[in-house]
């Protein structure tokens, strides 16, 4: 059996997440704790290995802080969203499966565009087709076509955000001819 | 102890206070929308979204309460962790929902994943889903 090498560089993001977690796990970050870590960091991604995940090879931390504040803003919009649907419609909310073809096919931008919007309001992925990077979302209180736009466009929006943030050069200038022109 | 201090730790006292009644509010909307909710996939929305932020809630509080800085890292892991699974136990089970058609069609307005699941079907020549 044969494996493709992964380069370090590919897994640096990978172990230093398992570092990361190791010190928070041992509460403890002085810089022996980290080495053990990232000893037991190299020996779990040697022994479990798992196909690498494919990264744009760039990532905006600028873009990045403003997105990541209003994905809490959204998250606690449809926490309360979903508490006065719950309290006030209840059984009576109607819902609708929408289907969003997505720009990216990269599997990283898919599942990040996933679950991002599992998270904010209204929206969970019910189907994911691959092969065109279509995502079918279950929305809810979508009652008519104008709601299952604005859905729509929703998505499409958190995926140009996600573009922004961690996408290759090539979608990247895709997405600014799409919004230039 | 001055003044100072003591009104800094009521102020601190009364942040966590108000995350935790907010958060445990949450969590009961997440409750109220399970047993209300008329089928599978919206009972979905209501088990993924207010509980996210109602653990965040009570992590802040948690962490505010303790005062030290490396309980923090923790906390944060746990609520990435809760992030990153929320989503996806929730598409599984909403997509096994789906397919086994735990859903109530006259509360859908519209349903574009059932023509797609149609032509699979017949192209595989398959009744239900493999």
């Amino acid at each position: 059996m044969t494996r493709q090498r992964v380069s370090l560089r590919q897994e640096l993001p990978l172990l230093v997440w398992l570092v990361i977690v190791w010190g928070a796990l041992w509460q403890d970050f002085s810089p022996g704790n980290l080495l053990f870590g990232a000893l037991i960091a190299v020996v779990v991604a040697r022994l479990l290995y798992l196909p690498p995940v494919e990264l744009g090879g760039r990532f905006n931390v600028l873009r990045a802080i403003p997105f990541a504040l209003g994905f809490l803003a959204k998250v606690v919009a449809a926490s309360f969203q979903v508490l006065f649907l719950a309290v006030v419609r209840g059984p009576r909310v109607i819902s609708a499966v929408v289907a969003v073809p997505l720009r990216s096919r990269s599997d990283l931008l898919v599942t990040a565009t996933g679950h991002v919007i599992s998270l904010i309001p209204g929206s969970v992925v019910v189907e994911v087709d691959r092969s065109t990077s279509t995502l079918y979302i279950h929305g809810i209180n979508v009652r008519d076509a104008d709601d299952a736009d604005k859905l729509r466009k929703e998505v499409r929006e958190t995926e140009a955000g996600l573009i922004r943030i961690m996408g290759t050069k090539a979608e990247l200038s895709a997405l600014n001819q799409e919004v230039g022109a | 102890m001055n003044p100072d201090q003591m009104s800094v730790d009521a102020v601190i006292d009364a942040v966590s206070a108000v995350f935790m009644v907010v958060g445990a509010l949450m969590s009961l909307g997440a409750a109220i929308g399970l047993l209300r909710f008329p089928d599978l996939m919206s009972r979905m929305h209501a088990a993924t979204k207010p509980q996210v932020l109602g653990l965040f809630l009570l992590l802040c509080a948690v962490g505010l309460q303790l005062r030290t800085w490396w309980v923090w890292p923790v906390l944060v892991v746990a609520w990435i962790f809760q992030l990153l699974t929320v989503p996806v136990s929730a598409h599984m089970v909403g997509r096994a929902g789906y397919r086994t058609k735990h859903l109530h069609p006259e509360l859908l307005s519209a349903d574009e994943l059932e023509a797609v699941v149609q032509q699979a079907a017949g192209e595989h020549g398959f009744t239900d889903d493999k």
